[in-house]
């Protein structure tokens, strides 16, 4: 329960998922302040994943990707300030500014950090109507009346999000061109042979790769009409949708003192080199002691182990472990699930299955240490490979016990 | 209290499993179980746990 320690006014900027998981776990904990959750989008928070996935794809309705539709915000207690952006932070008067002249300036105690990342544009677009990126859901929606009048589409980014968009248009019968400039998708993170037979899936699926090149300049008379690559060929499409990567949502920061390096350096704690300043979810540079290093990490469950831990922390409460890394992504017939960090150079080694077919289990490690599992298809060896992971076990070790476990299962149906 | 999963939502993410093993199992079949839909209070704690760090939502917990 609040401890004596539990700052009074609690300010929280950014207003999506490691924010409003902050404020619920503050509450929780049955922390008594006051709670402001500042946001720039119009919107109430809402849950980005299957924005790329069923909302592209039209399974859902856009209406149920909007966080607490049954409970609403009542019970929590806080003050939602929407539509508004925060211009800076003056950590000395312990005051944020927003861009609205008219707003007032918002006191804190404790200041999280929450603004999340901002997609990279491609440049030389700017004047072509008919090129999109995807973070917001008014990306997608915008994006998703663009698809309903049947253009050809160009993915420029073979990221976990361009692939998604790549495998909803499918879904939704339309043509697809993704470019790459790595010779295979997600091989930076994934590794070659993984890269390839992720390659060999979206072809089975009748998406158009190019890898190994990059887009010189997309080309239309006002808007999308062909995209020119580097090898000097080009491919006609209507719309490009761009994923080449986020930046985090630091520049209201940046003359504030609070230490930045691509994204907000942080502790284990999520405590900044400011006190009373906090970072978390995808704009923190979180010092994870399982890795021993400091990693931002643009995935869904690390932003809410970091709400938790904040909030833990706020009341003086333990903090919870460290977790490795987790995301999934869901691209045809295949859910991707992967645990861990790995970096260019690391050791892969199938565990189970080929990357012939769907479902396998890949490991990988570095100087004799388990770094990450990757499972296709197989969700009861990721459970298996976090708990590997968590251990710190030896790669030798990981690899025989992924080994020993069960064939892995029939393939379950992502949605 | 009682555990609800909604299995249209469900997809096997498995991280109920790791915050709350006396409750949750996916097994061989890749498919998520509940081992126990009515846990006394001392797990309440747990699955908490399961149904914030579920990711989609799946789980949800009420009183009886
Ligand atoms: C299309 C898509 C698909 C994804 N799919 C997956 C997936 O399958 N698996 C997975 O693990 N992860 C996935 N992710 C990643 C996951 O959604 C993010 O990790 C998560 O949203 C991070 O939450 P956050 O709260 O840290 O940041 P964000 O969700 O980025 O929220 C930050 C918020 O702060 C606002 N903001 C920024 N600057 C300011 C300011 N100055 N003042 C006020 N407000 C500000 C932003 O507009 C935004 O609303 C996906 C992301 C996208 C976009
Ligand atoms: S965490 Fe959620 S999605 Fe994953 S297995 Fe459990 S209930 Fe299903």
């Amino acid at each position: 329960m609040t401890d004596a320690r539990a700052p009074e006014r609690v300010l929280i900027v950014g207003a999506s998922l490691a924010g409003l998981r902050a404020a619920e776990a503050l509450r929780k904990r049955g922390y008594a302040g006051t709670i402001t959750l500042v946001g720039d989008e119009p919107h109430k928070p809402y849950d980005r994943p299957p924005l790329s996935k069923q909302v592209l794809s039209r399974e859902w309705d856009a209406e149920k990707v909007f966080f607490r539709r049954q409970e609403g915000y009542e019970s929590l207690g806080l003050t939602l300030m929407l539509g508004q952006r925060a211009r800076s932070l003056d950590v000395g008067a312990r005051t944020v500014t927003l861009e609205d002249p008219q707003a007032p300036v918002l006191e804190y105690d404790a200041l999280l950090i929450a603004t999340g990342a901002r997609p990279r544009k491609l440049r030389g677009t700017a004047g072509l109507s008919g090129v999109f990126t995807l973070r917001t859901l008014d990306d997608a929606l915008a994006i998703g009346a663009a698809l309903a009048q049947h253009p050809r589409v160009a993915v420029i980014g073979a990221g976990f999000i361009g692939l998604e968009v790549a495998a909803s248009c499918r879904k939704l019968g339309l043509q697809v061109t993704v470019v790459e400039a790595l010779p295979a998708p997600l091989v930076a993170i994934l590794g070659d042979a993984v890269g390839a037979a992720i390659a060999r899936m979206h072809l089975d699926h009748g998406v158009t790769l190019r890898t190994g090149v990059t887009v010189s300049r997309i080309e239309g008379q006002g808007r999308v009409e062909r995209v020119v690559l580097s090898d000097g060929s080009s491919f006609e499409a209507d719309l490009a949708v761009v994923g080449i990567g986020v930046t985090p949502a630091t520049a209201w920061l940046e003359s504030s003192g609070v230490a930045l390096a691509d994204g907000v350096v942080c502790d284990h704690t999520c405590a900044t080199n400011v006190p009373g300043v906090y970072a978390l979810g995808d704009v923190a540079r979180f010092h994870n002691t399982l890795f021993d290093e400091p990693m931002r990490v643009e995935h869904w469950s690390n932003a809410v182990e970091h709400a938790q831990l904040v909030a833990a922390t706020l009341v003086g409460a333990p903090a919870p472990a460290a977790q490795p890394p987790y995301f999934w992504s869901d691209q045809h017939d295949v859910k991707l699930q992967f645990v861990g960090r790995v970096a260019a150079g690391d050791h892969a080694e199938v565990a189970q299955g080929t990357l012939e077919q769907r479902s396998y289990v890949v490991a990988y490690g570095r100087q004799g240490r388990l770094r990450g599992v990757l499972a296709s298809n197989a969700p009861k060896q990721l459970i298996r490979g976090r708990k590997l992971l968590a251990e710190r076990a030896s790669f030798d070790a990981a690899l025989s016990a992924l080994r020993e476990a069960q064939a892995v299962g029939p393939v379950v149906a992502p949605l | 209290m009682r555990i609800t999963v909604d299995f249209d939502l469900c997809q096997s993410h498995g991280l109920c499993t790791e915050a709350a093993p006396e409750l949750f199992e996916i097994r061989d079949d890749g498919f998520l179980y509940v081992l126990n839909e009515t846990p006394g209070n001392e797990l309440a704690g747990k699955a908490e746990k399961a149904a914030i760090e579920c990711p989609t939502g799946a789980i949800t917990l009420s009183d009886d």
